[in-house]
């Protein structure tokens, strides 16, 4: 047990934005392992200030493509406590829609295309269209099907264009809600439980690792939360999300561009993993079936698990999407005009969970309706501590195993967090040093 | 400026700098079309996907802006090593939304975000890749348009030059026929930002954030007018302008007589 090892990837690959992963052991001993985020910085707080009401969801959605829905809404949700701006059930109806498909999109990016390559052995999801056509096509009709959630309701999936503080700027027709209920039913959950059914047979290619920690995500008493709700934390129980400060109280260490965050312990998690631990009661039946049937109980203490957590959650908000649809046609689309008339101008922190965990917008506006003040904690920065620390447990249990195998561990658990680093430093590689 | 070699399909990469990603993403977006282009291409680098690597390239595609002295050591590695580079969305082509911290002192950004700590992670001005090394073709627009990149790609597999559109979003939109957006009371961009995007801001409610940047023969003293009769002072105008073409406006000091 006397061993050298170093192990340095640079720039990993299959996550959103740059990362290297560096693990040090010297004569057995492990001296350091850490997530060296090298993404460079953007400083979007910076550019908010003296932008109008209008402009703040516009700008942060680009902090991330992947989760350009998720900033815009939480934007938009802070903007509208700041100012006062009271929003119908049908906005909120049609946001969760949205939440949804966002959700949907962005977890079957990640399980399906970037995550999966690693259960058969290849390094990415091309060489799948040959050996594993049936596959790659019914994920491929997936997230379409979720971007058209996005293109239907918001006019385009990336980066959306008709959701503003106060509701919407242009409506989805009864025709294109049918439309999406209609596919939602049929062709969606026909592919995801034909891709779940698939994958169900990898589940042993899933590194056996447990590692307890404080799990921290949105929570309400009616839903499985993720357009709103408290702030839960396994350890602590129930927070305002105006205290979101006292909860993430971020730090700033030298190997990385974003910050850390940690609460009652050394380090928490977000993500899919999280609020199944702390929601599983609100997943709908089918999801609740899917879990079952890929292994999954709440409480999981196995990081990598949280691929399998995000395709439970493809189910669930499938499902509750064909409901929320059905709640809409139901009362009709009432042609509704964004409500912004600021009633108060002032400070406004919101919160949604996002695919990668939850999301906290913090503004102050003047009493020209422009940002004085402005702050973005994302989820793949409260993840980073806990990456470590699971990097830390991780390399002694396997450090007898061959350096590809540690090497591949290492990755696939990085990957599992499905960090998304462009957001992180409003910011992912691997170094193995030797 | 053929990059393919009879009967071998042509390596193509993308490479990410400084900025969201959502340009990467909207390509795997065209998951209808996506297999039909993998027959036509090599793909041979594209980390957000996968985990190989390559020498060299007959097609780069770049994303993001420049912003720190490792993506300028980066940039310049890949441009010798690619016959045809092209920008991808905004903040290849002109620095886009990352460019607004351009207007403030970076010391003073980085202490905003950093604190005390702001000299750990080294930065720069936000700049386009052209400002580096040479372009060969551009795809614009936050996000990048896709019927456009289709294009663009298809061109250059068929080694023909891909056609660029230099006119006002307005052209479009008149297309659409959907109603003026300023004539709405919105203010709007569409009069001087560049065409390609099928005016889709308008035609969803919102207006045009000129996120595809500025036309090459604008009519800046008509622009003015026009913004001015509806009731929008040229500060506004340059404020918003800034949200995505902080760097064109630079180039343009003059704008609006300031």
């Amino acid at each position: 047990m006397s061993r050298n090892l170093s192990i340095n990837v640079h720039h990993i690959t299959r996550v959103e934005g740059h990362g290297n992963i560096v693990v040090d052991v010297k004569n057995g001993v492990l001296k350091r392992a850490y997530l060296n985020i090298v993404e460079p910085p953007r400083f979007f707080e910076a550019m908010l200030k003296g932008r109008n009401f209008h402009e703040a969801a516009i700008i942060t959605s680009r902090i991330c493509g992947i989760c350009s829905l998720g900033h815009q809404m939480t934007s938009l949700k802070a903007t509208e406590a700041a100012l006062g701006l009271e929003v119908s059930e049908q906005t909120i109806a049609l946001r969760k829609l949205l939440v949804h498909g966002a959700t949907f999109q962005s977890n079957v990016l990640h399980a399906l295309f970037l995550a999966t390559p690693d259960f058969l052995n290849v390094g990415s999801v091309f060489p799948l269209v040959h050996t594993h056509k049936d596959v790659v096509l019914a994920a491929l009709r997936l997230k379409h099907l979720a971007n058209e959630i996005g293109n239907l309701i918001s006019g385009r999936a990336v980066h959306p264009i008709s959701i503003v503080p106060g509701g919407f700027t242009k409506l989805p027709s009864e025709k294109d809600l049918l439309y999406l209920r209609e596919k939602l039913l049929n062709e969606g959950m026909k592919d995801a439980l034909f891709t779940i059914d698939i994958l169900a047979t990898l589940t042993d290619q899933i590194p056996d690792f447990y590692r307890e920690t404080e799990y921290i995500s949105l929570s309400n008493d009616y839903e499985y939360a993720l357009y709103d709700g408290l702030i839960c934390s396994s350890d602590a129980g129930l927070f305002p999300v105006e205290e979101y400060e006292s909860v993430t109280n971020e730090f700033i260490v030298p190997h990385s561009t974003s910050k850390h965050a940690k609460f009652n312990r050394s380090s928490y998690m977000v993500g899919a993993l999280a609020r199944f631990n702390n929601n599983y009661k609100f997943l709908k039946p089918k999801a609740r079936e899917v879990a079952d049937k890929l292994g999954l109980k709440a409480p999981n203490y196995n990081p990598y698990m949280n691929t399998v957590a995000q395709l439970v959650e493809v189910v669930h908000c499938i499902e509750d999407s064909i409901e929320l649809i059905d709640t809409l046609l139901d009362k009709g689309i009432k042609n509704e005009k964004p409500n912004q008339e600021p009633t108060r101008y002032g400070r406004g922190i919101a919160a949604t969970e996002v695919p990668r965990g939850i999301l906290f917008h913090d503004y102050t506006y003047n009493r020209k309706g422009q940002i004085e003040k402005a702050n973005c904690i994302i989820p793949t920065g409260q993840n980073l501590a806990n990456i470590d620390e699971d990097m830390r447990k991780l390399v002694p249990e396997i450090i007898n195993e061959p350096k590809d195998e540690i090497t591949k561990k290492l990755e696939m658990l990085v990957r599992a967090y499905d960090p998304c680093i462009s957001c992180s430093v409003h910011l992912l590689d691997v170094k193995f040093e030797e | 400026m053929s990059a393919r070699k009879k009967s071998q399909k042509p390596k193509v990469a993308f490479f990410d700098f400084t900025g969201c990603e959502g340009c990467q993403l909207n390509k795997l977006n065209l998951e209808n079309d996506l297999l039909g282009i993998l027959e036509l291409i090599d793909l041979v680098e594209f980390r957000e996907a996968m985990d190989d690597k390559a020498e060299e390239y007959d097609i780069a595609f770049i994303e993001g802006s420049i912003t720190t002295p490792s993506c300028v050591e980066r940039i310049y590695d890949i441009r010798r090593r690619t016959k045809i580079l092209v920008a991808l969305g905004q903040c290849a082509v002109s620095g886009g939304i990352n460019a607004m911290k351009n207007n403030y002192p970076l010391a003073q950004v980085q202490e905003e975000v950093y604190g005390k700590d702001k000299y750990l992670f080294p930065s720069m001005p936000a700049m386009p890749v052209r400002a580096f090394v040479q372009v060969d073709y551009e795809v614009r627009g936050c996000p990048m348009s896709m019927p456009e990149f289709l294009h663009v790609l298809k061109s250059l597999v068929l080694g023909r030059k891909p056609e660029i559109k230099d006119y006002a979003v307005c052209v479009e939109c008149k297309l659409k026929e959907n109603e003026c957006v300023l004539e709405k009371g919105m203010f709007c961009l569409g009069p001087i930002t560049r065409a390609g995007c099928d005016a889709i801001c308008p035609s969803n409610g919102q207006y045009c954030t000129g996120c595809r940047g500025l036309v090459s023969n604008m009519n800046k003293n008509g622009a003015i007018e026009m913004l001015k009769q509806h009731g929008f002072s040229v500060e506004e105008a340059i404020k918003r302008m800034a949200m995505f073409n902080t760097n064109e406006l630079v180039k343009e000091a003059n704008w609006g007589n300031r």
